[in-house]
């Protein structure tokens, strides 16, 4: 078969070659060098800096505030993606169709938007701000205002993945369920769960990275009060205007360990579900 | 347990899935729901489970009103067709899942549970395949574990939605038979869908036929067979050979063809005969009683007879005519495309108005009822 193989298209060994070099180049220019010159930048004060930096009073509310923020995040869009996907893919309503397509508005919309659009709306100015400022709520400009932009930033992430799985899954296992006298939970813990758990963990990753990550939102409501209403990602910037630059990319350097580990869980999803696949298709009969 | 079905219709958006229908399913019959595509049985079927709810009417099981009562407390059977087996569960999980979820009051320990597994495992002859997972089984296996899930909970009603429309012919007709033995031994009551009139007649007590969301007969299979009440039914079962024309002079006639008619039927006006390929002799030369000048266009020799592809030869039929012949005939004749020959026939189902039932003639009375029956029962068993 040596002819035919010769005749692929893009087979003679020069176009492949080049490429695969520019290919590598573009990834190591765009991707590779910014990453490891974040590190680079972080460390370049030696280790001892890099712990100071990293145990400085602000720079440890940043990161409590970031993780406290994400720590809410997830769970609150776990049951809302979950109960969404649920809601458009097991029923039939009017305003269904529009509803799949409102939920990707998060992704549509700039983040600075958002930010912009809740600062109208919940802001002391606001429309609704004003009756708020009489109850005494502050949203914007503390850390509730933060948890909301976040919310709204990363809420498709979970729905997204869910709901074209549910949809080609069908609702017909669920039917046999009931049928066999299983009440809704059981339903929802016996056989929808395990029929959709790889994608919520995968829809769960994604949407605690972009909430650890979230810049454009949260700096337009969080008033980047040091120490308080200040994320990560904000405190980079600050930190960068400072002229503390070495401080600033100690910062980044553990945002970008976060990207890391959260591309590593998500290739192991990936592997387990390929893996399972795999061991599906070769023991059928 | 019997079930009533009591003017029970349903409509989804513009489409009226069913009309106002009632239907009683005596105790211990095995039912069949038979009907093209669209023709609400499994819009039926899902009803009788409550996995859908009627716009109007009532569902009674053994007497009882269950129309309000949700489908986990029916405590029906329900197989799917495309058997929605629990994919991330083992065969012997899947079985046990109607047993586990039970309330903890009425439960059966784990050991029961393994047993009554193991049972079910045993009847339906899967027991090596306990730990496999549904996507490692095939169809039919697939099917038999579905099966096995719905008896797990020892239900007195079991609906089956097209159980065999998915596998291929062998394994059908061995699940057929082996379905059938199962109602038998398991005194249940069961209704199935199917679109196949094959497997209705052969496995029914009885059969009812749907169309467009209504019920158009109930019978038996045999009196199905040879007494179908309208045009539908008898269009359904089979092919058949349509003569139109006119009734004048105690003929029925267009063209050059036309069909004596005894003296009883004598509306005048448009009408059809409907004749069955077995019904009709093929013949070189037409009898007192017939005159059907056909001309062969297609000679297929695969199966029990030699099936022959007609055209009408000198008057017009929509559809081609389709005679069985015996192989032995065939042998004796040969006849090859183009070849001219009349239709003779024993029975036919005369109908004279639109709506109404067929009125039945018989030419040759004495041998035509033998062979009727023969060719029911041939029917029946699926020949």
């Amino acid at each position: 078969m040596r002819t035919a193989s010769h005749l692929r298209v893009g087979d003679q060994p020069w176009v492949k070659w080049s490429l695969i070099s520019l290919a590598l180049t573009l990834v190591g220019l765009l991707l590779v060098v910014p990453l490891v010159a974040i590190f680079a930048q972080a460390f370049s004060g030696g280790l001892q800096t890099y712990v100071a930096n990293l145990t400085d009073y602000y720079t440890l509310r940043a990161i409590g505030l970031t993780l406290f923020v994400a720590a809410l995040t997830v769970p609150i869009n776990l049951v809302f993606g979950v109960f969404l996907a649920w809601l458009v893919t097991r029923f039939e309503f009017p305003g269904r169709k529009l509803l799949i397509t409102l939920i990707d508005i998060p992704f549509a919309v700039s983040p600075v938007v958002a930010g912009l659009l809740y600062l109208l709306l919940y802001g002391s100015n606001g429309w609704l701000g004003g009756w708020l400022m009489d109850q005494d709520i502050q949203l914007m400009f503390s850390w509730p205002g933060i948890l909301m932009v976040t919310v709204f930033v990363t809420c498709p992430f979970v729905a997204r993945e869910l709901i074209p799985l549910m949809q080609q899954q069908g609702r017909e296992e669920e039917e046999a369920g009931v049928t066999l006298g299983a009440s809704g939970w059981q339903l929802f813990r016996r056989v929808t769960l395990p029929n959709i758990q790889w994608a919520l963990i995968y829809g769960v990753v994604l949407t605690n990275a972009r909430a650890v990550g979230e810049f454009g939102a949260v700096s337009v409501v969080s008033g980047n009060i040091r120490g308080e209403t200040n994320t990560l990602p904000l405190h980079v910037e600050l930190l960068y205007q400072d002229y503390n630059v070495v401080g600033a990319f100690t910062s980044a350097s553990l945002l970008a360990g976060i990207a890391l580990l959260t591309l590593l869980v998500k290739s192991f999803i990936e592997w387990r579900q390929m893996r399972q696949r795999a061991a599906l298709s070769e023991e059928e009969v | 347990m019997s079930i009533q079905v009591e003017n029970i219709s349903k409509r989804f958006g513009k489409f009226q899935a069913l009309e106002p229908l009632s239907l009683e399913i005596p105790d211990g019959q095995l039912i069949g729901l038979l009907g093209p595509s669209g023709s609400g049985k499994t819009t039926l079927l899902r009803i009788i489970a409550g996995l859908e709810t009627a716009d109007t009417g009532r569902i009674l099981f053994h007497g009882e009103d269950v129309t309000r009562v949700h489908v986990r407390d029916r405590r029906v059977g329900f197989v799917f067709q495309h058997y929605a087996l629990f994919r991330h569960m083992t065969v012997a999980q899947n079985i046990a899942f109607g047993l586990e979820v039970m309330p903890k009051a009425s439960r059966p320990g784990a050991a029961e549970i393994r047993k009554r597994v193991s049972d079910l495992l045993e009847m339906v002859q899967l027991g090596h395949l306990a730990t496999r997972y549904p996507a490692q089984l095939s169809g039919g296996q697939k099917q038999r574990v579905a099966l096995a899930r719905a008896l797990a909970m020892q239900p007195q009603v079991l609906l089956l939605d097209e159980p065999f429309g998915a596998l291929d012919a062998k394994v059908r007709k061995d699940l057929r038979r082996w379905l059938r033995s199962l109602h038998d031994e398991l005194h249940f009551t069961s209704v199935f869908v199917t679109h196949d009139q094959e497997e209705a007649l052969e496995l029914s007590d009885q059969v009812v036929v749907m169309s467009a969301g209504r019920i158009e007969q109930v019978d038996t299979p045999q009196t199905l067979y040879a007494q179908p009440d309208s045009r539908f039914v008898l269009g359904f079962l089979g092919h058949i050979n349509v003569l139109q024309g006119e009734i004048q002079a105690g003929r029925l006639s267009q063209g050059d063809a036309w069909i004596g008619l005894p003296e009883s039927t004598l509306p005048v006006g448009e009408a059809q005969c409907y004749l069955r390929p077995h019904e009709v002799r093929l013949q070189l030369t037409p009898e007192a009683h017939a005159h059907l000048p056909l001309r062969i266009s297609a000679v297929s020799l695969i199966g029990a007879e030699v099936r022959i592809e007609l055209e009408a030869d000198g008057w017009q039929s929509p559809e081609p005519w389709e005679v069985g012949i015996s192989h032995a005939q065939y042998n004796e004749w040969q006849p090859m495309r183009g070849d001219r020959c009349y239709a003779v026939p024993d029975v036919g189902h005369l109908f004279t108005s639109e709506a109404g039932e067929p009125e039945l003639i018989q030419w040759h009375k004495k041998k035509t009822q033998k062979s009727v029956e023969r060719s029911v029962l041939q029917q029946a068993v699926g020949a």
